[in-house]
């Protein structure tokens, strides 16, 4: 019997966060990506989110774009298709590593922050304050983050596929001893635009899941710093379930061929 | 005849447990009511049920004879423009300069003042709570308990909104102080005809600022008249209350040793 009401509990709060979270979602969009916007609140979030996440992004983009080449090299190698190593790992980075991999760097990175900061606001009445001064918390705090999400993970993913494919060629050249110029060649030749802008899109969608799961779990945060804390970690699993989840489904519906 | 303000039949609960059990509440135009009343009885509740921040069960609340219980979106926006509050935790926001904080409604709100301008006023309002211009700069985390509340206070009267709410605008402030602004909150009622609502643990405060005084025990309004008669009040509750004495009617829940 505890099994069941145990089972009909976790049910019916499943239930109420979907209502929750669709409630959210629907504010966010209809008060924070409408004007009028705080150009001033959407330049911070882009510097915190895009700017502040290069370093990190940067550095994970190199060694993928590295370690790619030297297990796809190991892999050709057994078909005598060395020459393919390029094209896979321009292929690769472009198409998933890059966007998944930056979605997930950044959303540990910033979906953490976000929550933290609107849940220490949230449980200090600073959101409630907004209100009395006549601001709107979605328009105020939601829609510049989501904004800012949407606009610099693909810019960041940019210099991400760029640095990945450098990896690669410094792996491909220093230590697989392929000729420079046939390496880039065969990057260039064999990627079509659609490798790239595909990646682009997922990662436009990355930093929207980033950005509404550090709102949402901020938003909804209670209980002082412990909750807070909980509301950080919540934000962080749940938007890398999201991006991975959304990521598999965006190249089997969109992407895929 | 009808008040600025009128609450009638408002219910509140969080979970089983009963916080506003039917407030009937009615403040006339440019008047000044304190709500006195046991810690936890709900005054800060009903405060934010006005605001809209916590949506009541039930009953009716009317500004100015329009029902805003369920006003939603833009029309709460709008409303929100003419309160004006102080809360009990101060609820500064962190992350930006204090002359910000007082100048935030100018700026973000309706007025969409200019920075320059706003700034201006937001040290005019600093200085007549008693802090001088150098504080204006410093974030708020750099001032003590009671700068905090006067910046705070600062915020809640910078727009010059009809309605103010003060809970516990004296509470952690040295007695002179604390009369400086029980001024300040006269001032506010005569000067700009403004209708408020000041929640008070300090009797000597709530005199000096009161035009009317309403006592909340158990959810409900117990008794509300002219604050020159709360002496005469024939309460035994109020007797109690206003005289600070353990032994009455109130029993507080504490564990005997
Ligand atoms: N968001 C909330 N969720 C659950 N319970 C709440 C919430 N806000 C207030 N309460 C409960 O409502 C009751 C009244 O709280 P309120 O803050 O209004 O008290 P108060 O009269 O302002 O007391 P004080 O004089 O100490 O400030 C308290 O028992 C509190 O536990
Ligand atoms: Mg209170």
């Amino acid at each position: 019997m505890n099994f069941v009401a145990h089972l009909g509990r976790t049910v019916l709060a499943l239930f109420a966060e979907v209502g929750r979270s669709s409630l959210f979602l629907k504010e966010a969009l209809v008060q924070g990506m409408t004007p009028h916007f705080y150009w001033r609140q959407i330049f911070t979030q882009m510097m915190r989110i895009g700017y502040f996440s290069l370093p990190v992004v940067g550095l994970t983009a190199f060694f993928t774009g590295g370690v790619l080449a030297l297990q796809i090299y190991i892999g050709s190698s057994r078909f005598n298709a060395e020459n393919l190593v390029s094209s896979i790992v321009a292929l690769g980075i472009t198409r998933e590593l890059g966007p998944v991999l930056a979605g997930l760097m950044v959303a540990g990175r910033v979906a953490a922050a976000i929550a933290a900061e609107l849940g220490t606001m949230r449980v200090t009445e600073q959101i409630d304050a907004l209100s009395t001064l006549s601001t709107n918390p979605y328009k105020y705090l939601v829609g510049p983050r989501l904004l800012a999400g949407v606009i610099t993970l693909p810019l960041l993913v940019v210099i991400a596929d760029t640095i990945g494919i450098m990896g690669g060629y410094i792996v491909g050249t220093k230590s697989l001893g392929f000729n420079g110029a046939a390496y880039i060649k065969n990057t260039v030749d064999f990627l079509e635009i659609g490798d790239v802008t595909s990646g682009l899109i997922k990662a436009a969608v990355f930093g929207f899941i980033i950005a509404l799961m550090g709102c949402y779990h901020g938003f909804h945060s209670k209980g002082g710093a412990q909750g807070v804390g909980r509301a950080t970690t919540n934000a962080v699993v749940s938007a890398s379930i999201l991006i991975l989840a959304a990521n598999y489904a965006m190249t089997s519906l969109l992407f895929g061929k | 005849m009808s008040g600025h303000i009128e609450l009638s039949g408002v219910h509140k609960s969080f979970g089983p447990k009963h916080v506003l059990d039917g407030v009937n509440l009615s403040v006339p135009k440019g008047h000044s009511l304190v709500v006195i009343g046991g810690s936890g009885t709900g005054k800060s509740v009903m405060l934010k049920c006005i605001l809209g921040l916590i949506q009541p069960d039930s009953g009716s609340i009317k500004i100015g004879g329009e029902e805003v219980s369920r006003l939603k979106g833009k029309d709460r926006d709008r409303l929100m423009t003419r309160f004006g509050m102080l809360f009990q935790g101060g609820a500064l926001f962190d992350s930006i300069p204090v002359w910000e904080n007082v100048a935030f409604g100018l700026i973000q709100g309706p007025l969409k003042m200019a920075r320059a301008r706003a700034r201006e006023i937001a040290m005019m309002k600093l200085g007549q709570v008693g802090l001088g211009a150098a504080i204006g700069e410093l974030k708020p985390a750099e001032l003590s308990g009671g700068m905090q509340k006067r910046v705070a206070l600062a915020r809640a009267i910078a727009a010059d909104p009809e309605i103010i709410f003060f809970d516990e605008p004296t509470t952690g402030l040295d007695p002179i102080m604390a009369d400086v602004i029980n001024n300040l909150i006269v001032d506010c009622v005569k000067r700009l005809g403004a209708t408020t609502i000041s929640i008070t643990h300090d009797m000597a405060s709530a005199r000096k600022i009161a035009d009317d005084i309403a006592m909340i025990y158990k959810g409900r309004i117990l008794w509300q008249g002219e604050a020159k008669k709360i002496d005469k009040s024939g309460n035994a509750h109020v007797e109690q209350f206003i005289h600070g004495r353990a032994e009455g009617p109130i029993q507080m829940e504490v564990l005997k040793p």
